[in-house]
């Protein structure tokens, strides 16, 4: 992790001092620091690096359901491979990649972006990767061995429940997403506090970067929406292991109690992977056009507003059930409403780059060709909210295609602009511009050669879920054209990673600040130093590294010294106290192995296994709380 | 521009339009006889309205942004480019919300007038009632004017009546979908829900289960028969009524092979003394359109190759692998279509 720092400007003048700096921060690579490690760096990083990993096995799902789908009749798969690999594609891509994908850039980026050292729970932080990464390989090793879940993401009952489900294959559905229901509500904890009490001095909160706001709502949404899918899971797998009748409407259960609560959380979760994305294009958008965002105030505005309406869109995906028609009206009213804060952000954009002066890299395209995907997916969301004519493309190949125009255009093409956007300072490393703009192209035309037949495929009246179809239907030929397009994205996204692999291993070394963007991330080495600013920054704009003040505070200012942070307040950024962080330790790893333990224990039905990992669960959360052995005076953090 | 006369199928509309329509017609060329686009009952044809509202606006718009995406593109190019200062409040309140609430506004209304449409048969009282209910992976069709008339993956509808279609599960959710007809209502466990089905064009109109219910989701579809009332009531009665018994002698072997074999013990053929109720009612196989609801035509070669193993062409389906005598096979396959 040490880049060279000779040529570098310092941001202070006494090099012994950065050097302690860099002794009390710095982590040495060792086997013990691979598992202790709380620095958000290098967390941030296995966050981007796992998801991606899971972001190629469920594409690989996805490269076999489209090869069986190309012709009508084919039997490549069989309809139990067929259900499995279509639950895993979608519950990975929701679950284990965007969610996980944007936590991992908000864990590098939010400190960073705010001036701040750490996120505000380092340990916790790094208990979130450890449940991540557990969590994720027991759905996707389930997939090995051939017991997948294989009752769609959305996990109906009574098809999930018994007598129809009888194989574990459900049971990896709710515990696994229970599991990683602990990571991510404690990553958006983890984001509030630290956005709302480690800001910069001076970062009032009308300073605030767009893309920590975007984090910052999104973890709201998480908060508020998770409850939901926990409760049905956990209902889910009494129901199933245990008897119990909560959705068995013999015994007084309800099935659609099911769907109500999995979209409570499941709307609110579109916003959840969207939101994210979003903050990244408001994020990228300046760099390239010399200016800000216009209308701030509104963008903001814009996200408080949708994490809010998000709550009270669930129904849409329920007009075919048979609800009250005035019901529908309501929520067919709150979800036409909710495009209007989507409005703002694109026409925002839009006028940013028709007031400023654009250069053109690799970055941007992403922007561009995310602003020309998540709009024609805008259309047919607008579509969905009328309930009459969703009554007639819903769970058609019309919603397939409208989805992934939201979450491929909305989520993944920033995601990607982001990636190559931050890769010098991920890295320190520059990537090769000729193979972005290769892989922008080959994405862009492979992504709507396959997602853009799908509309007509459903508008024929294509059902989605299908093994395969009839070749009598008038399917044929869309669908083929859209196993062409996949193999074409396909191609494209591995340009993307052989464009990461090739700027790690060959790249250029970067400058700080290659795209002279605007906040404080650009203010630290690349790759950014262990302690990230030497001297914390006092920001005086919403702009900080186009304001001369803030740029000479950073290199004038005094350094802080010690494992230590500064707490601020929550609205106007004024410096409350300064804080001891925590050190590495081992704790967080335990106890995430304990909750581990206990969840293949409950998986398998050994409860005394399950037993054992509380145990563990328990004595390590005792010792990670145990009182610190050093009073505020000794630690120097007294008031 | 919402509401249409009547029509053949194939390319009515041919309108200058974008990517979209070229591809319509070009898959519109192999005969999708299970559109949304091309709408026969009185419900469809509401939401095939509906989408032209809805394509039309979304090229508007689209044209709108790649104006605004062009434009500052191409600006970039020239050489007076300036960074230019401002917050851009006015253009983003106008393009970014009073317009598009202006849209919206326009759109939810229109959808809402539909949504109450959609709610009530036109005529308001129904004529013919049928209940549908789903189970793992097939339609069993009842007609509760004549109780006796049962069915499988087939429904008969008269035209020019509104026919109201009580839904419910035996099982797991499905959802009842007819694209050229009317658009879906699920069947819930636990839950009774209704729809309506609406036309004045005779024909067939494929159908198929739209919620997603295991292994055979792909293959649980069924066949809408709208005909005029004369021979609508000419066909429930014969369903209502039993086997007529002139039978050949290998119809007659058929016949005492599936009574006495495994047959009995989960299908019913009324009129003869099996009266399983696992599977579909054959009383009428002989007619149908189609075998294992749309896994294969219902010719002898593959009714056999069903009773043999049914798995290898619909599989996961609840029936097993029948141990049939391979001379009993044909005379059985002979019996089952002489029930019409």
């Amino acid at each position: 992790m040490s880049a060279s720092t000779e040529e570098r400007p310092s941001p202070s003048t006494d090099p012994q001092e950065l050097a302690r700096l860099e002794q009390e921060w710095g982590e040495r690579p060792s086997v013990h620091s691979f598992f202790s490690t709380v620095d958000h760096k290098r967390i941030g990083r296995r966050y981007m690096i796992t998801a991606g990993a899971f972001f190629i096995l469920a594409g690989m799902d996805a490269m076999v359901m489209r090869t069986q789908l190309a012709r009508p009749n084919a039997s490549i798969l069989s309809p139990e491979e067929y259900d499995q690999l279509f639950t895993m594609h979608g519950t990975a891509m929701i679950f284990l990649v965007a969610t996980p994908m944007f936590f991992g850039f908000g864990n590098f980026l939010v400190p960073l972006m705010i001036g701040a050292r750490d996120m505000a729970f380092p340990r916790l932080n790094a208990f979130g990767y450890w449940v991540f990464l557990f969590a994720g390989s027991i759905m996707f090793g389930s997939q090995f061995l051939g017991k997948a879940p294989d009752g769609g993401w959305f996990g109906y009952v009574p098809l999930t429940d018994r007598p129809y489900s009888l194989g574990i294959n459900l049971d990896v559905y709710s515990l696994g997403l229970l599991f990683l229901g602990v990571s991510t509500t404690i990553g958006a904890i983890n984001f509030i506090v630290t956005a709302l009490k480690l800001r910069a001095p001076g970062m009032s909160l009308n300073r605030v970067p767009l893309f920590v706001w975007a984090i910052v709502g999104t973890s709201f949404m998480v908060i508020f929406a998770l409850p939901a899918l926990n409760l049905d899971n956990a209902m889910l797998f009494l129901d199933r292991r245990f008897g119990a009748h909560f959705f068995d409407p013999h015994d007084g259960g309800s099935t659609l109690l099911w769907q109500h609560l999995f979209w409570i959380f499941g709307h609110p979760d579109v916003y959840i992977i969207v939101m994210p994305a979003l903050g990244i294009v408001s994020a990228v958008l300046p760099a390239f056009c010399r200016r800000g965002v216009v209308a701030y105030p509104l963008m903001v505005l814009a996200i408080v507003t949708i994490s809010i309406i998000s709550f009270g869109v669930w129904v849409h995906h329920m007009f075919a059930t048979g609800l009250p028609q005035l019901s529908y009206s309501f929520f067919s009213a709150a979800s036409t409403l909710i495009t209007i804060p989507s409005g703002i952000q694109i026409i925002g954009w839009l006028a940013t780059m028709l007031r400023g002066r654009i250069v053109v890299r690799t970055p941007f395209l992403f922007v561009v060709g995310f602003i020309v995907t998540f709009v024609l997916g805008g259309f047919t969301g607008v579509m969905f909210a009328i309930t009459a004519f969703d009554q007639q493309v819903t769970d058609s190949y019309f919603v397939v295609a409208h989805f992934h125009y939201v979450l491929f255009g909305g989520a993944v093409f920033p995601m990607i602009a982001g990636v190559y956007y931050w890769l010098p300072k991920f890295t320190g490393k520059m990537f090769s511009e000729r193979l972005g703009r290769w892989a922008f192209w080959l994405v862009f035309i492979g992504f709507n050669t396959t997602f853009f037949p799908m509309h007509v495929a459903g508008l024929f009246g294509m059902p989605r879920r299908v093994y395969t179809y009839p070749g009598d239907l008038g399917w044929n030929i869309p669908n083929l054209i859209s196993t062409i397009g996949a193999y074409v994205l396909a191609v494209g996204l591995l340009l993307v990673l052989i464009g990461v692999i090739h700027a790690i291993r060959r790249g250029a070394p970067a400058e700080d600040d290659p795209w002279g963007g605007d906040t404080l991330e650009w203010g630290t080495a690349s790759p950014p130093k262990p302690y990230n600013f030497a001297v914390v920054p006092l920001v005086h704009s919403l702009h900080p590294m186009w304001d001369e003040r803030t740029r000479t505070a950073l290199v004038e200012g005094t350094i802080l010294t010690g494992h230590r942070a500064v707490q601020t307040s929550e609205l106007d950024g004024q410096h409350e106290r300064v804080l001891e962080m925590p050190e590495p330790a081992l704790v967080p790893f335990v106890n995430a192995v304990g909750i581990l333990v206990v969840v293949l224990g409950l998986l398998w039905g050994w409860y005394w296994v399950a037993g054992a990992g509380a145990v563990i669960v328990a004595g390590s959360l005792a010792r990670w709380l145990w009182p610190p052995e050093r009073t505020p005076e000794e630690a120097g953090v007294a008031r | 521009m919402r509401r249409r006369g009547g029509h053949g199928t194939g390319t009515r509309r041919v309108r200058p339009a974008p990517a979209l329509v070229l591809l319509l017609l070009l898959a519109g060329c192999s005969g999708g006889s299970q559109s949304t686009l091309h709408a026969s009952g009185a419900g469809a044809r509401r939401t095939e309205g509906l989408w032209w509202l809805f394509f039309w606006i979304s090229v508007a718009v689209f044209a709108e942004v790649m104006t605004l995406l062009g434009w500052a593109l191409w600006r970039r190019r020239r050489a007076t480019a300036r960074v230019r200062g401002g917050d851009a409040l006015g253009m983003v309140s106008v393009l970014g919300v009073a317009i598009p609430f202006v849209i919206l506004a326009v759109v939810y209304g229109i959808g809402l007038h539909d949504l109450n449409a959609l709610a009530s048969p036109p005529g308001k009282n129904a004529a013919v009632n049928i209940e549908v209910v789903g189970h793992r992976w097939w339609w069993e069709v009842h007609y509760p004017d004549q109780p006796a008339a049962v069915t499988a993956n087939e429904i008969h509808i008269p035209i020019g009546e509104s026919v109201r279609v009580r839904l419910r599960t035996a099982d797991v959710q499905h959802s009842f979908w007819v694209p050229n007809l009317m658009p879906k209502t699920d069947l819930i466990a636990g839950k009774v829900n209704e729809t309506w089905l609406y036309t004045d064009e005779a024909g067939n109109y494929r159908g198929q289960c739209a919620e997603y219910c295991g292994q055979q989701h792909a293959f649980m579809a069924f066949l809408v028969v709208a005909e005029p009332r004369a021979q609508f009531d000419a066909w429930v009665t014969a369903q209502a009524q039993p086997t007529t018994p002139t039978l050949t002698a290998a119809q007659q072997r058929g016949k005492a092979v599936f009574e006495q074999g495994s047959c009995a013990s989960c299908h019913t053929v009324r009129g003869t003394s099996a009266d399983g109720t696992v599977g579909p009612d054959l009383t009428t196989i002989g007619s149908r359109w189609s075998i294992g609801a749309g896994a294969a035509p219902n010719d002898a070669g593959h009714l056999g190759g069903w009773i043999a193993n049914s798995q290898t062409i619909k599989p996961g389906n609840a029936m097993p692998p029948q141990p049939v005598a391979a001379q009993d096979l044909p005379d059985l396959v002979a019996y089952l279509q002489s029930l019409k």
